[in-house]
C-alpha cells in the first residue's frame, strides 16, 4: 500500500449555516498538546461576531417559533449524525486534549449521550417550568417560559467537544439561537460540530460557531444590543468582571457558570432556566 | 358629569406620627444620616420627619440580617417561617385602612386603589408566600433548595407598601434575610410594615428598614455581605446596579421601566377596551412601570375609539387621593411632575396632537390632568420613553403584523395588552408580543400566584408563583 497523501481540511467559521473564513482574513496555528501543528483556524473578528448575531437574530423566529416536538427531533438528530462521525472525533478530541483514544471515546460518547438528553427536554419544558395560576379572581392565568432570544456563548476552554455541547444544547433546546466561542486553543472538535449540525436539519443561524481569541470577541458580544444574555463559562478570569458590566448596558441575562465545571456529570434544568424568560397571561372568565 | 359630594376619608385614621425612626435589629432606632422630611403631594405639607441610614447604620443593619440568617432563621424548620409570614399577612389585614390612608397621604394615590389593590394585595403575597416556606421541596429547585443569605432590596415610590411585600414575603419564605431600603419619597407604610414585624414577633434582624435617597441604596446594594439584591425601579438605575454586582457572586434580580403597547383590533368591544385603556394608562397616576402607555389601535375604528376615550377620560375625577370619588390622585412629586411636563412638551414639540381632559385640578398639590396623545409616531420621545404619568400615547397599525412589530419595537418588555373577540388572535398576539406579562381583554392585573417581570431592558427575574422563588434560592 503506497502512502497516500491525505486530504487536509480548512477549519473556517461556521455562521448562519454556512462556512466562511474570517472576514478579517485571519488565522491562527492550532496545536495538539504536545505542539505539533494540527491545523490553521480562523482567527473570527468583531465583524464576524457582529455577523453571527444578525444570523442567530435572523433564525431566532423560525427556531422559537418551532414546534417542541421539532426542536427534540432536530436535537435528536444530531446525537444521530454525531454518532455516525464517532471515530472521528474521538481522533480529533484525543488531540485536542491530549487524552488517551479511550477518555476520548468516553467523552465522545457522553456529548452524544447530552444531545439526547437535551432532545428529550424540548417538549417537557413547558410542563415542568410553566404554571396555571390559581389566581384569585374570575381570570385564567397562565406562565409559560419562552427562550430570551440571542445568546452568546464563551465555551469553555478546556472539555472541547462535551464542554462545548453541554453549553450549546441547554441554549438551542427551548428555542434560543446561539452565538458561540469556541474553546481558543481547542478549537477543531467545535468545527468539526458544526459540520454535524449543518447536516442535522438545524436551520441554518440558530448555532453560530466563532474560532479565534476569546478575549478578543467576547466584549463586542456582551455589549452587542441585539444580544440577549452571555454565558461566561469560557470567560478568561481577567475580563469576566468587564464583560458583566458590559452587558449591563442592555440588561443582559448573564450566566456567571461556576469556574471548573465538570461536564460528566448528569446536568441539571439550571442551563436550560438560564436562558427563558416567564411570560404570564391573562384572561378573563365570564359568560 | 356628575356631582359628587366630597366623601373623604378621615386622615386621622393613619395614625401619623410626627417621627419615624429605622427598624435595625428589631428596634426603632435613630439614623445617622439627614432626615428627610416626607410630603404629602397632593398637599405639599409635610408630614412626617424620617431619620435615614448612614453608611454605619447600613453596615448595623447588614450585620443584624447576618447575625439573625445564621443564628436564628436559616435554622428554623419552614414550618416555623411560615407561621411568622402568616402573622404578618393577618396583621396586614387588620390594620389595613389605617395602612391604606397612610399610603394615599404619602404616595398621593386615590384611597379607592390603595385601599381595594395595594393593601390587600399586599397582604395575599405575604399569604401565599407563607404556605412555601415549608414546601421549598416540591418547587422544583431540587429536594433541599437553601436560601442565599442577606437580601438587599431596593423598592421604588409608586407601589411603597405592595412593593415592599413583592420584596419581603419571598425573601423570607425562602429563608434569607432582609435589609430593605424604602424609597425616599414613601417611606412611612414600609416603617408601620415594621412595626407589624415587631407585632409579630419576627426575631430581630431578620427584616430591617432603612429609609433613605439613592445613596443609601447604593451602599446597601454595595455592602460585600449582601448575598442577594433585588431591585424595582428605573432602568437607568437598575443597569448601574448590574455594572456594580459584575464580578461578584451577588445573584440580581431587576425589575425596571416599561413601555407596554396595549393593542386594540377592530373587533374589540370598544366599551370595554375603553374601560381597559383608562385603567391600563390611568391608575395610579400612571405612575406604574407596566402601565399600558402605548395604545396601538387599529385604523378602522381609531377614530371611533378615540372619541369614546376621550368622553371616559372627561368623567375621570382628579383630586384629593382621601376623597373616595377620586379615580386620578396626586402626582408623587415636584420631580416627578416636572418629568412628565417635559415629556409631554416634548410631544407637542414633536408634532403629536395633544388632548388634556378639562377636569379641574386642586390649587395645590402636584397633579396632573389625564392627558391623550394622538398622531404619534414611533419616533417620538413620548412612544419611546417612559414617562410614569397619567399621559397616553396613541399609535395606529393594519394588520396583525404591523401590530406586533409596533409593540416589540422598545428595549423594554415588561407587558403588553390585546383586545379582541378573537380567541386564536389573542393568542397568537400573546406568543409573540415580547413581554412578561400579556393581559388580553383586560389590564393591570396583579396576583401572587401569577410570576410578574420583564424581558429585555425591563429587567430579569419574576416576583410571584413558584417561578419568583428562584430569584431567593441558590439554584
Amino acid at each position: 500500500m503506497s502512502d497516500r497523501i491525505s486530504v487536509a481540511k480548512t477549519y473556517k467559521l461556521y455562521i448562519g449555516g454556512a462556512f466562511p473564513r474570517s472576514e478579517s482574513g485571519r488565522s491562527y496555528p492550532v496545536t495538539d498538546s504536545k505542539g505539533a501543528f494540527l491545523a490553521n483556524a480562523a482567527q473570527g473578528s468583531r465583524k464576524d461576531a457582529r455577523d453571527a448575531v444578525v444570523a442567530a437574530r435572523k433564525a431566532f423566529p423560525g427556531w422559537s417559533g418551532a414546534t417542541a416536538y421539532n426542536r427534540g427531533q432536530v436535537l435528536y438528530r444530531v446525537a444521530e449524525v454525531l454518532e455516525g462521525r464517532r471515530e472521528q472525533f474521538i481522533t480529533e478530541v484525543s488531540a485536542a486534549e491530549g487524552v488517551p483514544l479511550k477518555k476520548a471515546q468516553s467523552t465522545v460518547d457522553q456529548a452524544i449521550d447530552r444531545w439526547v438528553w437535551y432532545a428529550g427536554w424540548t417538549d417537557k419544558i413547558a410542563a415542568v417550568l410553566g404554571s396555571a395560576n390559581p389566581v384569585a379572581g374570575p381570570y385564567f392565568s397562565f406562565s409559560t417560559p419562552e427562550p430570551t432570544g440571542v445568546v452568546a456563548v464563551l465555551a469553555p476552554q478546556q472539555s472541547s467537544l462535551l464542554g462545548l455541547v453541554s453549553v450549546v444544547a441547554p441554549v438551542v433546546a427551548s428555542g434560543n439561537t446561539a452565538v458561540v466561542v469556541t474553546s481558543q486553543d481547542r478549537p477543531l472538535p467545535a468545527i468539526t460540530l458544526s459540520e454535524v449540525l449543518a447536516t442535522s436539519d438545524l436551520p441554518g443561524g440558530v448555532v453560530n460557531l466563532l474560532t479565534g481569541r476569546t478575549a478578543e470577541i467576547a466584549p463586542w458580544l456582551a455589549s452587542h444590543a441585539d444580544v440577549n444574555a452571555l454565558d461566561l463559562t469560557g470567560a478568561p478570569d481577567s475580563i469576566r468582571a468587564d464583560l458583566e458590566r458590559s452587558a449591563a448596558g442592555t440588561v443582559k441575562r448573564v450566566l456567571r457558570s461556576r469556574a471548573a465545571e465538570d461536564f460528566t456529570r448528569e446536568p441539571d434544568m439550571s442551563r436550560i432556566r438560564a436562558y427563558l424568560e416567564t411570560k404570564t397571561v391573562w384572561h378573563p372568565m365570564g359568560v | 358629569m356628575w356631582e359628587y359630594a366630597p366623601a373623604p376619608e378621615s386622615r386621622d385614621i393613619a395614625n401619623l406620627k410626627p417621627n419615624y425612626r429605622m427598624f435595625s435589629d428589631g428596634q426603632f432606632v435613630e439614623g445617622t444620616g439627614e432626615p428627610l422630611k416626607t410630603v404629602n403631594p397632593a398637599t405639599e405639607e409635610v408630614l412626617a420627619e424620617v431619620s435615614t441610614a448612614s453608611t454605619a447604620d447600613v453596615d448595623k443593619a447588614v450585620k443584624a440580617a447576618r447575625r439573625a440568617y445564621d443564628r436564628v432563621w436559616s435554622k428554623m424548620p419552614g414550618t416555623e417561617r411560615a407561621k411568622y409570614i402568616y402573622r404578618i399577612a393577618r396583621l396586614i389585614q387588620e390594620r389595613s385602612r389605617e395602612l391604606a390612608v397612610l399610603e394615599s397621604l404619602d404616595n398621593g394615590k386615590p384611597i379607592k386603589e390603595s385601599r381595594d389593590v395595594d393593601v390587600p394585595t399586599a397582604a395575599a403575597h405575604f399569604f401565599y408566600h407563607a404556605g412555601w416556606a415549608d414546601k421549598l421541596s416540591y418547587a422544583g429547585y431540587g429536594p433541599d433548595p437553601r436560601p442565599l443569605g442577606v437580601a438587599g432590596q431596593v423598592i421604588p415610590w409608586n407601589f411603597p407598601l405592595l412593593m415592599a411585600a413583592w420584596k419581603i414575603a419571598p425573601a423570607l419564605a425562602c429563608g434569607n434575610t432582609v435589609v430593605l431600603k424604602p424609597a425616599e419619597t414613601t417611606p412611612l407604610t414600609a416603617l408601620v410594615l415594621a412595626e407589624i414585624i415587631q407585632q409579630a414577633d419576627l426575631p430581630p434582624g431578620v427584616v430591617n428598614i432603612i429609609p433613605g435617597a439613592g445613596d443609601v441604596g447604593a451602599s446597601l446594594v454595595e455592602h460585600p455581605d449582601v448575598n442577594k439584591v433585588a431591585f424595582t425601579g428605573s432602568t437607568d438605575v437598575g443597569k448601574i446596579i448590574q455594572r456594580e454586582l459584575a464580578g461578584t457572586r451577588k445573584k440580581l434580580t431587576l425589575e425596571l421601566g416599561g413601555k407596554a403597547a396595549n393593542v386594540v383590533f377592530d373587533d374589540a368591544p370598544l366599551d370595554q377596551a375603553v374601560e381597559g385603556i383608562v385603567n391600563g394608562i390611568f391608575f395610579n397616576q400612571g405612575h406604574v412601570c407596566c402601565a399600558g402607555s402605548r395604545l396601538l389601535v387599529q385604523e378602522s375604528v381609531a377614530d371611533e375609539l378615540l372619541e369614546k376615550l376621550r368622553v371616559r377620560v372627561s368623567t375621570l375625577r382628579v383630586g384629593d387621593p382621601l376623597d373616595k370619588n377620586t379615580d386620578v390622585g396626586a402626582i408623587n412629586s415636584r420631580e416627578q411632575l416636572t418629568k412628565i411636563q417635559e415629556l409631554v412638551e416634548s410631544g407637542e414639540g414633536e408634532g403629536a396632537s395633544r388632548w388634556t381632559s378639562s377636569c379641574p385640578l386642586p390649587d395645590k398639590g402636584f397633579f396632573f390632568a389625564p392627558t391623550v396623545f394622538s398622531n404619534v409616531s414611533q419616533a417620538m420621545r413620548i412612544a419611546r420613553e417612559e414617562i410614569f404619568g397619567p399621559v397616553l400615547s396613541v399609535l395606529t397599525f393594519r394588520t396583525p403584523d404591523e401590530a406586533v412589530a409596533k409593540a416589540n419595537n422598545t428595549p423594554y418588555g415588561l407587558s403588553a395588552g390585546v383586545w379582541t373577540e378573537k380567541g386564536s388572535r389573542i393568542l397568537w398576539m400573546a406568543q409573540r408580543m415580547r413581554a412578561g406579562v400579556v393581559w388580553s381583554n383586560t389590564f393591570n392585573r396583579f396576583d401572587p400566584t401569577a410570576p410578574f417581570g420583564g424581558y429585555q431592558e425591563s429587567g430579569f427575574g419574576r416576583e410571584g408563583g413558584r417561578t419568583g422563588l428562584e430569584a431567593y434560592l441558590d439554584v
